[in-house]
C-alpha cells in the first residue's frame, strides 16, 4: 500500500483519505466492543464517563457491578465473607445459576453437533457421496432460516412431543443451530486432506475405524475443533430459542442479559459483556492457533 | 477385444475385462462405486436424520397450521354440519339458529367458547365476548332459537358475521394468510383488501427488505474499502488489522446490541461527545435509539463481518499485476479500478452482499432491542403473534411467507456462490 513516486496529487490525497476512512471503519467495528469495558467499572450507576473517570480518578472506578453478579440471588449477600458465603452464591447467584446453565447446555450441544457434524462432513468429502448438493444445502439451512422461523416450529413441535421446558429440548436445538458451523469448517478442512494417507493405511491392514483414529482424525482435530468452538459460541449467545421453548426458571447467560437489557438495564449488564468480551477474546486467540496449527499439519505455507 | 469371448458369460458384457476372479469388470466396478455411495450416505444418514427430525419436521408442522386451524368445525358440529350442507349465500334460518344454538350449550358444557371466539375473532374483531357471553347463558336459550338468540345479543344476525363462521368452519383455510397479506373475506366471500388503518403486513414486509437493503448497501460501502485494504497489506500486518473484523464477530450478540445502546442513548457517549464538542446543543441531544436509526446503525456494524470476511477472501488471490498492467498500459487509476479491479470482485459482492441480505431480513434480536416502534421488522411481529396476541396461524402464516423470501435467496446463493464456498473466519 506504499503510495507510488510517480503518483499526481489528487492520488496521493485519495490514497490518504482511503487510509482515513479505512480507520474510521476499523473503529467503528471495534469501538462499541471496547468501551463497553471501562464503562462496568463505574462507580456510578450511569452508562457514560463520569467526570471522575475522565480525570482517572482512582475514586471513580470499582468492581461493584462485577460483585453485583455474584450477590443478585443470593440469600444473604450482607454476611462475611467466609466459606458459607461462597456456598451461597454458587448455589443462589443468579447470574452463577445462568452461567451453569449456559454451560451445560452450551457443552452438550456442542458433543451432539461436533461429532455428527464430523461424520457427516466426512461423507460429504467423498467424491462420491450422492445428492452432495441437495443434502449440504439441508444441513446448512438452520444457519440461514431466519431464527424467529426456527424457534416457532420447534416451540409448535416440542408442545406436541412433550420437550418444552426440558434441558433435552434446548440442546437438541442448540445442536441443530450449531451443526452447519462444524460441517463448514470440517469440510474446509477436509479439502485440503490427502485421501491416499486412507488408502495406505489401508493397504497396511488397518481397518476403517483404525484409520480414522489413527490417521484422519489427528490431522483434521484443528478443524474439528474450531467448528466446535463455532457450535459452542452459537449455543451460548443464543436467546430467541430459549425463550420460546425454556421453562420460567431455566435461565441461561444471554436470556437473562436479554431480560436486563429489556426491563432495566444496570451496569451489571456491562460488567457481563466486559466478562463475555474476554471469553471471545480467548475464543479468537484458539481459533487463531488452530488454524496455523491446521495449515501446518496440511503442509500449507504458514500465513 | 479377441480373449474376451472366452469369459464373457454373455452379449451384453460382450468385450468386457474381467476381475481375478473372473467377474465382469464393469459389474465388479459398479458393485464398489455403489458401496461406496451407500457408504458415504451413511456417515450423512445420522446427521440428515437429526436435522429432519429437529428442523425439517418442526418447520413443517409450522406451515401446516399457517393454513390449518380446526378450532371451530372441532368445537361447533352441528353448525359445521349446517355450513357444509347449505351452500355459500343461504339466509341463516331457524334450522341454522337451532345447530348454533345447540353448539353454544356444547360449548359452555365443555369450556370451550373462548376457543371459538378466539378463532373467529381472528377475522371479525370483537367477537370473542359475543361466544363467550351467549354461551354462557346457553341453558336459557329455547325455542324459536332464532328470536332467542337475537334476543340474547342482535349481532347473531350480523351476515358477515356468519360469513366469518362460514370460513372458519373449514379446517384448511387460507384466511391466514390473506391476513398476512392484509386482506380479508367479506360478506359474499370475495377478498377486499382491509382498511387503510389495519394494513400493517405488507408495509413492515416492505419497511423489512427496504432496510434489509440499506443495511447491505451500507455494510458493502464500508466493508469494501477495509477488505481492499486487508488484501493488499503484507500477510504480517492484515491478520494484525483482521483482529478487528474477527473480534467482532466472535463477540456475543447481546453484547454488541447492548454496547450500541450504551453509546447512542440520549446520555450515551455518543451524545455526550457531541454536545461537548459544541456541535450539538444540550437541548437538542440526537434520538439514536429505540427507532429505526438506531436499528441500521447497530445491524450494520453485527453484520460488517459478514461482508468483509467474503470480499477479502475473493480479493486477497487478485494478483496486483492486473491493475498496474492496465496502469502501465495507460489506464488512469479509477479506469484501472473500474475495468479491471471492481469487476474480478464481483464474486465476493455477490456472497457478501446476499449473505448480509439472508441474515438482515430474518433479524430478530437487535430490532427488538434497539428498534424501539419504528425500527421493528416482520421476525418482531412474528415474535409479538407468538407471545402476546396468541393467533399463532397468523404468525404462522407470516412466517411462511418470510421463509418462502429467505429459501428463495439462498437458493439464489447456492446457484450463484455454491454453499460448499461460505467460509467462515
Amino acid at each position: 500500500m506504499r503510495i507510488p513516486p510517480h503518483a499526481t496529487p489528487l492520488e496521493r490525497l485519495w490514497a490518504w483519505a482511503y487510509r482515513a476512512l479505512c480507520a474510521l471503519v476499523l473503529l467503528f467495528l471495534i469501538a462499541p466492543i471496547l468501551v463497553v469495558i471501562p464503562l462496568s467499572f463505574n462507580a456510578e450507576p450511569y452508562f457514560t464517563f463520569t467526570p471522575r473517570m475522565l480525570a482517572l480518578d482512582p475514586e471513580g472506578y470499582s468492581l461493584r457491578w462485577y460483585d453485583t453478579l455474584l450477590t443478585f440471588g443470593m440469600q444473604a449477600p450482607e454476611a462475611p465473607r467466609d466459606a458459607a458465603w461462597w456456598r451461597d452464591a454458587w448455589k443462589n447467584a443468579h447470574w452463577i445459576r445462568a452461567a451453569k446453565n449456559s454451560l451445560i447446555i452450551g457443552i452438550a450441544s456442542t458433543a451432539v453437533a461436533t461429532v455428527l457434524g464430523t461424520l457427516a462432513a466426512l461423507g460429504l468429502a467423498r467424491p462420491e457421496m450422492p445428492f452432495r448438493r441437495a443434502v449440504m444445502a439441508i444441513l446448512i439451512s438452520p444457519m440461514i432460516v431466519p431464527i424467529i422461523i426456527t424457534a416457532t416450529g420447534l416451540f409448535f413441535f416440542y408442545s406436541s412431543a412433550g420437550l418444552t421446558g426440558s434441558y433435552l429440548g434446548i440442546v437438541l436445538a442448540h445442536a441443530t443451530l450449531g451443526i452447519p458451523f462444524v460441517i463448514i469448517t470440517v469440510t474446509a478442512t477436509l479439502v485440503g486432506f490427502d485421501q491416499s494417507l486412507n488408502r495406505a493405511a489401508a493397504s497396511l491392514g488397518a481397518s476403517p475405524a483404525r484409520t480414522f483414529f489413527k490417521v484422519t482424525l489427528p490431522l483434521i482435530l484443528p478443524g474439528v475443533i474450531s467448528g466446535a468452538l463455532f457450535a459452542f459460541v452459537t449455543s451460548f449467545d443464543e436467546v430467541v430459542v430459549v425463550l420460546f421453548i425454556a421453562a420460567f426458571d431455566q435461565q441461561t447467560i444471554p436470556r437473562q442479559m436479554w431480560n436486563g437489557i429489556r426491563e432495566q438495564l444496570s451496569p451489571a449488564i456491562l460488567a457481563v459483556a466486559t466478562i463475555l468480551v474476554m471469553v471471545s477474546v480467548g475464543l479468537l486467540t484458539a481459533i487463531e492457533l488452530l488454524r496455523r496449527r491446521s495449515e501446518r499439519l496440511r503442509g500449507l505455507s504458514p500465513s | 477385444m479377441a480373449q474376451s469371448e472366452a469369459s464373457s458369460p454373455g452379449p451384453e458384457t460382450a468385450g468386457a475385462l474381467t476381475t481375478a476372479d473372473g467377474r465382469p469388470l464393469a459389474a465388479a466396478l459398479a458393485r464398489a462405486s455403489a458401496r461406496a455411495r451407500r457408504r458415504a450416505f451413511l456417515l450423512v444418514l445420522p446427521l440428515l436424520a437429526f436435522i429432519l427430525v429437529t428442523f425439517v419436521l418442526p418447520i413443517g408442522q409450522m406451515l401446516l397450521r399457517s393454513v390449518h386451524n380446526d378450532a371451530f368445525p372441532r368445537n361447533m358440529p352441528a353448525l359445521t354440519a349446517w355450513f357444509s350442507a347449505n351452500p355459500r349465500g343461504t339466509e341463516p334460518g331457524e334450522d341454522a339458529f337451532a345447530a348454533l344454538a345447540a353448539d353454544l350449550k356444547g360449548l359452555r358444557a365443555n369450556r370451550t367458547a373462548g376457543e371459538v371466539g378466539t378463532r373467529v375473532n381472528y377475522e371479525f374483531s370483537g367477537t370473542r365476548s359475543l361466544f363467550t357471553a351467549t354461551a354462557r347463558n346457553a341453558e336459557a336459550l329455547a325455542p324459536p332459537y332464532r328470536e332467542a338468540l337475537l334476543a340474547a345479543d342482535p349481532a347473531w344476525g350480523d351476515p358477515r358475521l356468519w360469513a366469518v363462521m362460514r370460513d372458519a368452519s373449514r379446517a384448511i383455510t387460507p384466511n391466514f394468510y390473506l391476513a398476512a397479506l392484509d386482506r380479508a373475506r367479506d360478506e359474499t366471500g370475495a377478498v377486499v383488501r382491509a382498511p387503510p388503518e389495519r394494513r400493517i403486513y405488507v408495509l413492515l414486509f416492505e419497511r423489512t427488505f427496504l432496510v434489509a437493503g440499506v443495511i447491505t448497501a451500507l455494510t458493502l460501502l464500508l466493508g469494501y474499502p477495509v477488505a481492499h485494504l486487508l488484501a493488499t497489506l503484507p500477510l504480517r500486518w492484515s491478520n494484525l488489522l483482521m483482529i478487528f473484523v474477527l473480534l467482532p464477530f466472535w463477540t456475543s450478540l447481546l453484547v454488541r446490541t447492548t454496547a450500541w445502546i450504551v453509546l447512542l442513548q440520549g446520555q450515551g457517549v455518543v451524545n455526550n461527545v457531541l454536545v461537548a464538542l459544541g456541535i450539538v446543543p444540550d437541548s437538542g441531544r440526537l434520538s439514536l435509539i429505540y427507532n429505526q436509526t438506531g436499528t441500521i446503525i447497530a445491524m450494520t456494524h453485527i453484520l460488517l463481518p459478514f461482508m468483509i470476511l467474503p470480499l477479502y477472501s475473493v480479493m486477497r488471490p487478485i494478483p496486483p499485476s492486473y491493475t498496474r498492467a492496465a496502469r502501465s498500459l495507460g489506464a488512469s487509476s479509477w479506469t484501472a479500478f473500474r475495468r479491471i479491479y471492481f469487476p474480478l470482485t464481483l464474486p465476493g459482492i455477490a456472497a457478501g452482499g446476499l449473505l448480509v441480505f439472508i441474515l438482515a431480513v430474518g433479524y430478530y434480536i437487535t430490532p427488538a432491542l434497539v428498534g424501539g416502534a419504528s425500527g421493528q421488522l416482520i421476525s418482531n411481529l412474528i415474535a409479538f403473534h407468538m407471545s402476546s396476541s396468541l393467533n399463532w396461524s397468523l404468525a404462522a402464516a407470516l412466517a411462511a411467507i418470510l421463509l418462502a423470501a429467505v429459501l428463495l435467496l439462498y437458493w439464489l446463493y447456492d446457484r450463484l456462490i455454491g454453499i460448499d464456498n461460505l467460509k467462515l473466519g
